[in-house]
């Protein structure tokens, strides 16, 4: 195993600026080892574009370990590439036959417009938490942490939600570019806690509110999300937030804004 | 250079009280004209920013990254430590302070580590009132696990992702900020030069990512919270962004670099696989709680494995020598990092390594499964588990990981005093950025601690005595020379590296120059091959100087000079690292000079000589760095050999 390699053609999206018209180019590769992850994969590829002259691709990563969310790529038509559960980070070229020819394109929405090659513009996500994905405490306010017993099924509920990475494999892989399973994990975190109960309507509605400004799609439950999400964020989050928000809307809570918007 | 490190006078566990309560303070109409750029937005910087935006502080934050929430905390797996003694296990804020002294081998200031366990507790509470889903146990309550170098269960954590937990809640609280429009965030900006008016950090010029652009941007106090410098070795377990650019500019004008040379190897770490590998993949060390660290006791076995014609399951116990319980029955499987490391290397050394290099340990969970069954053990670290297959495609719960250390912490950073203020006025370091806590070793879940400790509880306050002497002076303007300079400055520096156009890669540079620093600086150094690297170093800065070939432009999105722009410093970073190592004519913690052993291996400390901080004065890439000193002074603790036998 350890001495295998893999020889492949690479089927590449390059866009010098978000107003620059992309198109794919095609790249060859002699000896990838089988154990290189994908991403290793590409700075192959950009040692070799160097030594050519030719300038790299630009693609985001940092971490490399499956938790900071920065890698995107879609891969052979899917977010993260084939492997379930799995970033392109933790992708490794073990699952490619040798000879095939991988196409590799950005995350596509609207609302992640291409910074270059392979890097997208995500920020939108940061404006929804901001809208309020947060509990409104200040540093050194909190009672002890044992003060309210949280049952453990809620706290492990909690946490499964908690557990996005922010990385849009969930737009990237829905028709319509919707954000809810993004939206909808950080909205159930808080609902299953009790820490996030006095701001629960006013965070759901303002964070849909965000949501939608930013330009993402509507959801039509057709669970692509799910299956491409790397963390295994359930579409049970997606029901609970559209609950939530029909009760909000039905009690007249919220903010101001969200009140006369609708 | 007369070091103050301002430590408060009065008995020990009086002194961070004591100071909070007599620090001057800012009224709420001058916080609201008083300026702070914080840059990194990991847990320290983060927890920073939020906290002093509450107090009405207006903030920048600045990370390379594109979101606040990638910063490198978000893969911090175990836990975080607090002295809540929620066990009954005998806990206190005076035995989380004590170890923290011991697993750093004795070369931790003992106020900064004693008010860090006192603050500890809070935290806990401060991130269960964020709604961060710690574990708990059937009757809602937090739940605890054990980490290295303690006996006693204070670890709180989020199964293998607390450090993500952390983050998320302490970005919560910044994002929060945003909204109020008190934190103005620069995402995908890098900062490349600090500003100094008037000999006080006054601003930073930041490059937009994007756009190639130098921005410059003023305040009346700026704080680095940019992390470690475990990159420096190339294949660490640090993010591939991670870099310590922001803290060398510092130290270029003026910072003083704290102990440069403490570095941590983590034991249970992936082994290198082969030369295409970019990072390594830490495992947590809470794996050491129920995993059972062996190699084959016959090197003929050893060899058998690492050539396939034997099994880890053909060997049975008999064969097998659980090296860390046989040599520290005291502690076994869970001796300080820097320990367990070493006797990784020493056995991998003398021939029972088992992976194809020679280089790896087995990890072994099945007496804890047959213990525990295999739900316990995968409720336990069910995502460290499918961590290992997705990289290795081996099964762990089948047969056991194999583990070697790797670069994982730099308790070295930038020298702060007591109120975390570098040596330039106006200038602070938190978080892995400065050198504070953690001696010569950090323990395990001692860095998400100290990170939220500086950002929340300690940086609030102590700031507060320096920017009320600041209330006069309105923010310069950023059309004052010397921001006019420090853009010239980054601008040359990147010109400089365009116009080389040499033949290599910055990438092979940074390979070339881990590859030295692990040789000569890593888990074992000596005087001898020091010199050597000192040499290699010289060698690998001119070339670097002379055949770096960075494409692309100045003025566009170009992650290749951002790179070399990078490597430039590490290269100047590990010159000094060498220095502080040869310097250090001992062995402590993370630092082990081969020529200072006990008969039995361990690192023996020389007390008498070096009982200091090493603060070293950046003189030029080509002028020997000059050291200062600040003596420690052990009045609580009684200073004895680290044992865990």
């Amino acid at each position: 195993m350890e001495n295998q390699s893999l020889r492949l053609k690479l089927r590449v999206w390059r866009q010098a600026s978000s107003q620059a018209k992309g198109a794919f180019e095609m790249y060859e590769l002699a000896a990838v080892p089988v154990h290189a992850s994908f991403l290793e994969m590409m700075d192959l590829l950009n040692e070799q574009l160097i030594r050519e002259g030719k300038e790299p691709v630009a693609f985001d990563h940092d971490c490399r370990e499956g938790i900071c969310g920065m890698c995107s790529l879609y891969i052979n038509g899917r977010a993260h590439g084939p492997q379930r559960g799995t970033t392109t980070c933790q992708l490794h070229m073990r699952h490619f036959q040798d000879g095939e020819t991988i196409t590799v394109e950005p995350f596509r929405a609207a609302a992640f417009p291409v910074l270059k090659d392979l890097a997208v513009n995500r920020s939108a996500f940061d404006r929804i938490q901001q809208a309020g994905g947060y509990v409104t405490v200040n540093t050194g306010n909190a009672p002890d942490g044992n003060a309210v017993p949280i049952p453990k099924t809620d706290a492990d509920e909690a946490f499964m939600s908690a557990a996005c990475i922010g990385c849009g494999a969930c737009v990237a892989a829905c028709k319509n570019a919707s954000a809810m399973l993004f939206v909808s994990a950080k909205v159930s975190q808080y609902a299953l806690l009790p820490q996030g109960q006095p701001e629960h309507r006013e965070r759901v509605l303002s964070m849909v509110e965000a949501m939608d400004m930013e330009g993402f799609g509507h959801c039509t439950n057709t669970g692509a999300c799910e299956a491409e999400c790397p963390k295994g964020i359930s579409v049970e989050n997606i029901a609970r937030l559209n609950r939530s928000y029909l009760a909000a809307q039905l009690s007249g809570g919220g903010t101001s804004a969200v009140a006369t918007s609708d | 250079m007369k070091l103050d490190s301002k430590i408060p006078s009065g008995p020990l566990a009086e002194r961070w009280k004591h100071y909070r309560s007599t620090v001057p303070l800012v009224s709420p109409a001058n916080k609201r004209k008083l300026e702070v750029i914080v840059v990194g937005t990991g847990l320290a910087g983060a927890s920073a920013a939020a906290s002093l935006a509450e107090l009405g502080y207006k903030v920048k934050t600045f990370c390379f990254q594109d979101s606040p929430r990638r910063a490198h905390s978000i893969a911090a797996q175990g836990g975080i430590n607090a002295a809540k003694n929620y066990q009954n296990d005998g806990d206190s804020v005076y035995r989380l302070f004590y170890d923290t002294i011991k697993g750093g081998d004795y070369r931790a200031r003992e106020a900064n580590v004693h008010r860090l366990a006192e603050v500890s507790a809070s935290i806990i509470d401060q991130c269960v009132a964020q709604g961060v889903p710690f574990a708990r146990d059937y009757g809602g309550m937090l739940d605890n696990r054990s980490f290295g170098g303690t006996q006693v269960s204070r670890t709180f954590y989020a199964r293998g992702q607390t450090g993500q937990q952390l983050l998320l809640g302490a970005y919560s609280a910044l994002n929060r900020q945003i909204s109020k429009k008190q934190v103005q965030s620069f995402t995908r900006h890098e900062m490349v030069e600090l500003v100094m008016v008037d000999g006080k950090a006054r601003g930073i010029i930041a490059k937009n990512l994007v756009t190639g652009e130098l921005e410059r941007h003023s305040a009346h106090a700026v704080v680095l919270a940019s992390g470690g410098y475990g990159n420096v070795f190339y294949l660490s377990t640090n993010a591939m962004g991670s870099n310590v650019t922001a803290a060398w500019k510092a130290h270029r004008l003026g910072a003083l670099f704290g102990n440069p040379c403490f570095t941590q190897i983590h034991p249970t770490c992936l082994p290198q696989a082969g030369e295409y590998q970019s990072k390594l993949t830490l495992m947590s060390e809470s794996l050491r709680n129920d995993g059972r660290v062996w190699v084959p006791s016959r090197v003929e076995d050893a060899q058998a494995i690492r050539e396939g014609r034997l099994k880890a399951s053909d060997l049975g116990e008999d064969r097998r020598d659980y090296f860390l319980e046989r040599k520290y029955p005291a502690y076994g499987n869970l001796v300080p990092r820097d320990v367990a490391s070493r006797a990784a290397k020493e056995l991998c050394d003398a021939g029972h390594g088992v992976a194809p290099t020679g280089l790896a340990v087995f990890l072994d969970f099945e007496d804890a499964i047959r213990r525990l069954g295999r739900s316990t053990i995968s409720a336990r670290y069910g995502n460290l588990f499918e961590m290992y297959e997705k990289i290795t495609g081996d099964n762990p719960y089948e047969t056991p990981m194999k583990i070697y250390p790797a670069v994982h912490y730099t308790m070295g950073g930038l020298w702060v005093d007591y109120e975390l203020m570098t040596t330039i006025p106006g200038l602070y370091a938190i978080g892995e950025a400065n050198f504070s806590d953690h001696g010569a070793n950090r323990l395990g879940a001692s860095a998400l601690m100290q990170g939220l400790a500086d950002g929340y509880f300690v940086l609030p306050y102590t700031i507060g005595a320096y920017l009320s002497s600041e209330i006069r002076h309105a923010v310069p303007s950023v059309d004052h020379p010397s921001f006019v300079e420090a853009e010239q400055r980054a601008l040359d520096f990147q010109n400089r590296l365009l116009a080389i156009q040499g033949k290599r890669s910055a990438e092979s540079f940074h390979r070339a120059l881990g590859k030295i620093m692990w040789e000569y600086c890593g888990m074992a150094r000596s005087a001898e091959g020091l010199r050597h690297a000192l040499g290699l170093l010289e060698s690998l800065h001119q070339e670097f100087w002379s055949d770096v070939l960075v494409p692309g432009s100045l003025n566009s999105y170009n992650p290749e000079l951002d790179k070399a722009h990078r490597v430039a410093d590490f290269i100047e970073l590990g010159r000094l690292m060498v220095w502080d190592a040869l310097t250090r004519e001992e062995s402590c913690g993370g630092h082990f000079r081969v020529e200072h052993q006990t008969p039995e291996g361990e690192a023996l400390r020389d007390d008498e000589e070096f009982a200091f901080v090493s603060a070293w004065e950046y003189h030029g890439p080509d002028k020997d760095p000059v050291m200062h000193r600040e003596a420690l002074n052990f009045e609580e603790v009684h200073l004895t050999q680290r044992s865990y036998k």
